[in-house]
């Protein structure tokens, strides 16, 4: 667990970032280590995306639509939406995997050109390559950044044995259940120190009682360097367990963010006993109202219930 | 069933076709002995050959030949098939491009090459690498061409959200990924390059296991054929145990891979 006196808030760069916050920090860590624009500008902000898709016969599908959202430093922010509603491509244009038909991307008030080099991505599927061992997958991400080959090894040990799996460091992928390689993952991610974290419905392949610990594992990696993290999830529980602001999208075609709700549960938080908790309750009740009427849409069955 | 049983099955099998085999040309049942023997000689003459054969050098030399001939033909024919399976791979225009002559190239049956390799690159190992260059560069193009085209998007993606550029895509996705695809055809095209080279000494060649067993037909040495066959289905065995071990070693990351044999 984190240290208990992190404080939940950080600098308001956005009017709902700002009303996430219950008691505003003074001091904090994360401030005083930010850069100049970062501390300015969000980490990620979306204008008026829209994404589109072409389809055959030249037609186009429409998958979001006006999407405005801000990410603020070091704020834990969750997209959730029905299924087929466009979380996870504005989660991809956030990333520069897919560019946007219209409207901006900004990262840290630059203009997102190519793949978003500040930002790591956490993917639902299976990403690691199957032919490198666990070590190897996470010593690899330093490559990059030009790390030499033994200093990559030594800290790539280091981020594995943080993610619980020092005993497994010359396992490949398909010797590790799916939870292990998941932490794989998320150390491969994190090797790389980077600013924003992106990552999609990535404990969705996960029985329960895996997601709750992989819950608590990310939110013990993230309130040591509180990075931005964007969160997609069809999970409206893990949603609110996980985040500072959880993000409501309407039904696609052409998705809307249509609520955003700021989440004033202490941190630091366990993921299985916040749900006990009667706030927690008052806050799903809230955005589960709007959401459920989405879910239906997307069902086109009225009688579909929670 | 456990190892041993299985291996004393296998042995049970070789015995009773050999002693099918010795029964019918030692016995009068289809006809002569002598008359049977001309054309199927018998298991314990071959045997005798053998293992005259192998008390002189000779034979040495011609499986060292074949080897020589396996061995380049394989090295050749994969670096090529790995490069053009990279290149066709990577470049849909290139690909395109030389799809119908690719195709047809590959629907020739290679025997007509022979004499036009003979003619080209002598009578010795060239003509014969040649040959068998021609057999293992399609599989591992194919191969390698499937590869790199099948590479997980959601690894690539990553991979490239990692960082990595061109060449580091290269050396940590493409070419393990290719590779893959290559080893898993490794016993087809190993076994296709001894093909070629066993072909091609067969149709013209001064020494060579495909030249030893020509010679043995030529003279309607049944028994020099058959001795010669055993001596390459033995030595195609050995070679491909080889490669399994190759094979368990480099694709130790695969499922299944490992000590499955």
């Amino acid at each position: 667990m984190g240290a208990p006196g992190l404080p939940d808030g950080r600098p308001g760069a956005n009017p709902a970032a700002a009303t996430a916050t219950r008691r505003v920090g003074d001091g904090t860590e994360l401030a005083t280590g930010e850069t100049g624009d970062s501390l300015r500008a969000p980490a990620v902000s979306l204008s008026g995306v829209t994404i589109a898709f072409p389809l055959k016969g030249g037609a186009t599908y429409v998958a979001v639509e006006g999407a405005d959202l801000a990410v603020a430093a070091g704020e834990f922010v969750a997209i959730v939406g029905p299924t087929g509603c466009g979380k996870s491509t504005l989660l991809n244009a956030s990333a520069g995997l897919l560019e946007p038909r219209g409207g901006s991307v900004r990262i840290f008030g630059a203009p997102l050109a190519g793949l978003n080099r500040r930002a790591g991505y956490l993917f639902q599927a299976d990403a690691l390559m199957p032919w490198k061992s666990a070590l190897d997958n996470v010593a690899v991400a330093l490559e990059p950044k030009g790390v030499g080959r033994r200093d990559a090894e030594g800290q790539g040990r280091r981020w594995l044995e943080r993610v619980g799996l020092k005993a497994f460091v010359t396992s490949y992928p398909h010797m590790l259940s799916g939870g292990q390689r998941k932490r794989v993952a998320l150390a491969q991610m994190l090797i790389r120190d980077p600013e924003i974290l992106l990552m999609d419905e990535p404990f969705g392949p996960l029985d329960a009682q895996t997601r709750q610990i992989m819950g608590n594992l990310l939110l013990k990696l993230w309130a040591q360097d509180r990075k931005a993290v964007l969160f997609v999830t069809h999970d409206l529980e893990e949603a609110i367990a996980l985040a500072d602001r959880v993000v409501v999208m309407s039904a696609g075609p052409a998705a809307r963010i249509i609520g955003q709700y700021p989440v004033s549960l202490s941190r630091p938080r366990d993921t299985a006993d916040i749900r006990l908790d009667p706030e927690f309750h008052r806050i799903h009740r809230e955005i589960w109202a709007q959401l459920r009427v989405e879910v239906q849409k997307t069902y086109g069955d009225s009688d579909m219930a929670g | 069933m456990s190892r041993a049983a299985l291996l004393a099955c296998q042995v049970v099998v070789g015995l009773v076709m050999l002693a099918v085999w010795h029964a019918v040309t030692v016995y009068p049942i289809f006809g002569a002995p002598k008359q049977v023997q001309f054309f199927f000689s018998t298991p314990l003459d071959v045997i005798a050959r053998v293992v005259r054969e192998f008390s002189g050098t000779e034979i040495w030399r011609h499986l060292f030949i074949t080897l020589q001939e396996t061995l380049l033909a394989f090295l050749f024919g994969a670096g090529g098939g790995i490069v053009v399976g990279f290149i066709f791979a990577r470049s849909d225009v290139v690909a395109a491009i030389f799809d119908p002559y690719i195709k047809a190239a590959n629907a020739l049956p290679r025997v007509v090459l022979a004499p036009i390799f003979a003619l080209w690159f002598g009578l010795g190992i060239w003509s014969k690498v040649a040959l068998g260059f021609t057999l293992v560069f399609f599989i591992v193009f194919f191969n390698v061409y499937q590869g790199v085209r099948e590479v997980s998007p959601v690894v690539l993606a990553n991979a490239r959200m990692l960082g990595m550029n061109g060449r580091q895509l290269l050396r940590h996705v493409y070419w393990p990924a290719a590779l893959t695809w290559m080893f898993s055809s490794l016993h087809t095209s190993v076994g296709f390059a001894l093909v070629g080279a066993v072909v091609g000494e067969y149709l013209g060649a001064s020494a060579g296991l495909g030249y030893k067993i020509h010679e043995a037909e030529s003279v309607f040495d049944v028994t020099g054929v058959f001795a010669g066959m055993a001596i390459l289905s033995a030595f195609v065995i050995a070679i491909d145990a080889l490669v399994t071990l190759a094979e368990n070693r480099l694709l130790a990351w695969r499922p299944g891979q490992g000590g499955a044999r």
